[in-house]
């Protein structure tokens, strides 16, 4: 990892026009560098997602970018201001430079096309001098290199289990080689087990390929061991941004010591609500005060 | 005092052109007053499986269910009166409370059903039942549930699992459509009011941290078999079964990342 | 495969029952308008002409009702549905031949042409949501709720009438002579032309909002918002992505459609004076002509079922799900 730049941010702001207007982010700047998991922390409605999205311009009405840019630096040497990009350079930029994989469920993958069809669709659109038989073979490749096999290039998504629906996902994502992957909650769905083998897999694959991630999520603790830095988002704000380490061990926002109090540890003692003691319901209470302002 | 006994219950389900499934495989414990139990698996595990016998919305293929030494009533008042004792919060308060109905309307029916309280003290009574779930009732007892926010809504569905008086309340993954920060203050309302009440809560849930936290046992589900059970920091801490372990290892734990003492495979590079 | 024969069988016992409430329907009439007419035409009608009416309409009581019941689908098979009353004697299966075609050709032609166009304007409607397109679902509603009859006779007053842009009725003129020559098929088109355009826009607003409605549900899916993550070209992902999925609904009610193509649309064959099935059916009726009416009941049944049939076909085409088979 180095600390060159991949994508900058700068004043990002996102308003969802509607009676009255919701600021669903507000003046948001990070840089997500060459090779680094970047991870995205916040709870629902805290504009994680309409970030991703806004930066990769897939917002539709009512949601307007009011405010902000996000640059590109290709590998190339050139930066590209993704805001400057007509639709038709916007949509040869997506995918080949930043695809997504979006949560793990049922819905990201289009239930009337087989699976190689979905991943044919994207050759056929940016590499259009490929042949039938070169796609099927690129495809086919990839449904090898994330595990899930060339046999099911024919089987349609609900003939797929959970964890290999989303694995089709993230080859389709890796199809074009981009230099920016960005996972939307992409295990959230998942059984922990198949969760974990998803996320070395990644691993795994970005250590191939050297591409970065934007991994969102609400679950911190998962965040705390893939992530390189992580920024914590509340209310369209990004209140902390830090390594993992540094998040973890010296967390500088309120809020951010109180979503790591939100997961008591699995084998320490740390953010465990006492059994037995009468300092449960004070807590508790604390935790009201917080529910209030959603 | 209420004890809930299963006994060897096994839950086959018979689907056209498959062959049968086995949902349950001889699963027997005992839930008590007092206790937190929490049933930790996987989608699929069986768990939510028991939750449907112990409400009676599904019959188990053999064993026994025993309400205090007592097989569980089929029908009519019986199973009313069993109902009463065994009462259920479920995971979506949102999809779990009718949206025309008032947070008093909720609350009321099933202290008018059972006749908990005489009817002149319904109303005191349902005042008091919000105070124990820690809700202002005077903001929110006219309110309907869109009004609310999910951890009020999972509030108000505790409280009408409250309203009857039961000894048991089976809590089928009460937590996990919650927003975050909010989990554990739902979690710790369930167990304070476990420990006001004495009640017998049975906690069904993905989620092995909370699960050591939450409960004094657990009891570890894979398909439809109990693979390990035993006093809650003994089944995190020194998992004995395989499958135990697994989860334990594929679970995120900062702690035992940062601490570098962990089992589990370092997934950054 | 499964899929297949389950539906198979499916379709089979539906035809089956659907003949043989058939035929024990005039064996539970009151009164036997059937012998009646026999007795007052005498000598007019072949023997075997009563035969097959004695055994339609259970009139030979002697024999025993598995005898009566296993000669009936021996008239079914070959084809013999009796002799219309009303029609001269001729034979039913006959009367209706004559009047199946220019219903299947005009209103089937008619149905489909607003699926289709109603199914891809309701799809590009959807697609804008928002845009000025959505001034054409309120024109279109508008089109299905007035009544036919009243559209059709403004139609013929304005486009026949006064325009004299199409002939107002018949299905083709006085002299012609049918046939396959260019001269008659223009002919039948033109006189179908105006009952076409009639249908067409009494029917399109139903299908323009339908596929409306689900493309703008189908657009709020995840895998709409991933192709276009995956920089597809709009077009693309409206049609293998968005309509692809939207249309599914639409087919169910077009299969119904289908279906009632074969009833005919009676209005509209009385207003153009239409010589179709619509028009058989009612012509049939006030003229008691029970075996005209029992056939016509007979070839309506069985062309619901041969749509659903298609229909069917069309979903599992379409949708893999319904392939599945149960696991």
């Amino acid at each position: 990892m180095t600390h060159e730049p991949l994508l900058t941010v700068s004043d990002f702001s996102v308003v969802y026009d509607v009676d009255p207007p919701v600021e669903a982010v507000r003046n948001v700047s990070l840089t997500v560098r060459r090779g680094e998991i970047l991870g995205l922390a916040g709870e629902s409605g805290c504009g994680k997602t309409t970030l991703a999205y806004g930066v990769q311009r897939l917002l539709q009405p009512p949601a307007v970018i009011t405010s902000g840019s996000a640059v590109f630096h290709d590998a190339s040497g050139t930066d590209v201001d993704l805001n400057t990009l007509d639709a038709q350079q916007m949509r040869a930029f997506r995918w080949a430079k930043a695809s997504m994989v979006f949560q793990g469920a049922m819905n990201a993958l289009n239930p009337v096309l087989n699976v190689g069809r979905q991943l044919g669709d994207v050759f056929s659109t940016h590499r259009p001098q490929m042949s039938r038989g070169e796609r099927a073979e690129e495809s086919a490749g990839l449904l090898d290199l994330v595990g899930v096999g060339r046999d099911r290039l024919r089987s349609y998504p609900h003939e797929l289990s959970g964890g290999m629906r989303q694995r089709v996902m993230i080859a389709m994502a890796l199809a074009l080689k981009p230099q920016l992957m960005i996972m939307d909650e992409p295990t959230t769905a998942l059984d922990v087990l198949v969760q974990r083998e998803i996320l070395e897999q990644i691993s795994e694959l970005r250590h191939q390929l050297g591409f970065s991630v934007v991994f969102i999520t609400h679950d911190l603790p998962l965040l705390l061991e893939i992530s390189d830095r992580i920024a914590v988002m509340r209310e369209g704000r990004i209140v902390e941004l830090d390594t993992a380490s540094t998040i973890y061990h010296h967390a500088q926002h309120e809020y951010t010591r109180r979503l790591l109090g939100s997961f008591p540890s699995l084998t320490g003692d740390r953010g465990a609500f006492v059994r037995g003691t009468d300092g449960t319901s004070e807590q508790g209470s604390v935790v009201t005060a917080g529910e209030a302002s959603r | 005092m209420t004890t809930l006994e299963l006994k060897n219950v096994t839950k086959r389900y018979r689907i056209r052109g498959a062959g049968d499934i086995l949902a349950l495989d001889d699963v027997s414990f005992t839930l008590t007053s007092g206790r937190t139990l929490a049933l930790v698996g996987q989608s699929g595990s069986g768990k939510s499986t028991i939750a449907k016998i112990l409400t009676q919305l599904e019959r188990a293929t053999s064993g026994e269910i025993l309400l205090d030494g007592k097989p569980v009533p089929r029908r009519g008042r019986a199973l009313r009166r069993y109902r009463q004792q065994v009462r259920m919060v479920f995971q979506d308060p949102f999809a779990s409370l009718n949206p025309y109905h008032t947070v008093r309307h909720h609350i009321e029916r099933p202290l008018l059903l059972d006749h908990v309280v005489p009817r002149e003290d319904v109303e005191a009574e349902v005042v008091r039942l919000l105070e124990r779930v820690r809700l202002e009732p005077g903001t929110t007892i006219d309110r309907r549930p869109h009004e609310l926010s999910g951890g009020q809504r999972q509030r108000v569905a505790i409280a009408r699992a409250l309203a009857s008086r039961p000894g048991l309340l089976v809590a089928d993954e009460p937590v996990s459509m919650l927003d975050v920060s909010i989990r554990l203050g739902v979690l710790n309302l369930l167990a304070d009011l476990q420990r006001e009440s004495n009640l017998g809560v049975l906690y069904i849930t993905h989620d092995l941290a909370t699960a050591r936290h939450f409960s004094d046992e657990i009891m570890v589900l894979n398909h439809g078999t109990v693979v390990e059970r035993g006093l809650a920091d003994d089944v995190i801490l020194n998992p004995q079964h395989p499958y135990t372990r697994a989860l334990r290892d594929a679970s995120p734990d900062p702690e035992r990342h940062f601490s570098g003492t962990g089992t589990t495979a370092e997934t950054r590079s | 495969m499964r899929f297949f024969l389950r539906r198979g069988a499916f379709y089979l016992f539906t035809a089956w029952a659907a003949i043989t409430i058939n035929f024990f329907l005039p064996r539970m009439m009151k009164g036997d308008p059937v012998s009646a007419y026999l007795q007052k035409n005498q000598g007019k009608i072949s023997p075997e002409a009563i035969d097959s009416l004695r055994t339609l309409f259970g009139l030979d009581s002697a024999a025993p009702l598995w005898r009566q019941y296993l000669d009936y689908w021996g008239l079914m098979f070959s084809g013999d549905l009796g002799r219309s009353f009303s029609k001269g004697l001729a034979p039913v299966a006959e009367v209706i031949a004559g009047a199946l075609p220019w219903t299947i050709g005009l209103v089937g032609i008619a149905t489909v042409i607003g699926f289709f166009l109603g199914t891809s304007l309701g799809a590009l409607i959807g697609w804008r949501r928002g845009s000025r397109a959505d001034a054409i679902v309120p024109i279109a509603t508008f089109f299905s709720t007035v009544p036919y009859f009243w559209m059709g006779l403004i139609a013929i007053a304005l486009l026949s009438s006064t325009l004299g842009w199409f002939p107002a009725s018949h299905a083709y003129s006085k002299g012609a002579r049918p046939g396959f020559t260019l001269e008659f098929i223009t002919d039948v088109i033109e006189h179908g032309a105006l009952p076409a355009l009639t249908i067409v826009l009494a029917s399109l607003g139903g299908w323009v909002l339908g596929m409306r409605n689900m493309m703008i549900t189908v657009l709020d899916e995840d895998y709409v918002t991933v192709a276009q993550a995956k920089g597809l070209s709009p077009r693309r992902v409206m049609v293998s992505y968005a309509a692809r999925n939207a249309v599914l609904p639409q087919l169910s009610s077009f299969a119904l459609s289908l279906g009632f193509i074969v009833g005919g649309t009676l209005v509209m064959e009385l207003v153009f004076s239409y010589p179709g099935v619509g028009k058989l059916l009612l012509d049939a009726t006030t003229a008691k002509d029970y075996p005209l009416i029992q056939g016509l009941f007979l070839v309506i049944t069985l062309a619901v079922l041969a749509a659903n049939i298609l229909a069917d076909v069309a979903y599992a085409a379409l949708d893999p799900r319904t392939r599945q088979t149960e696991a």
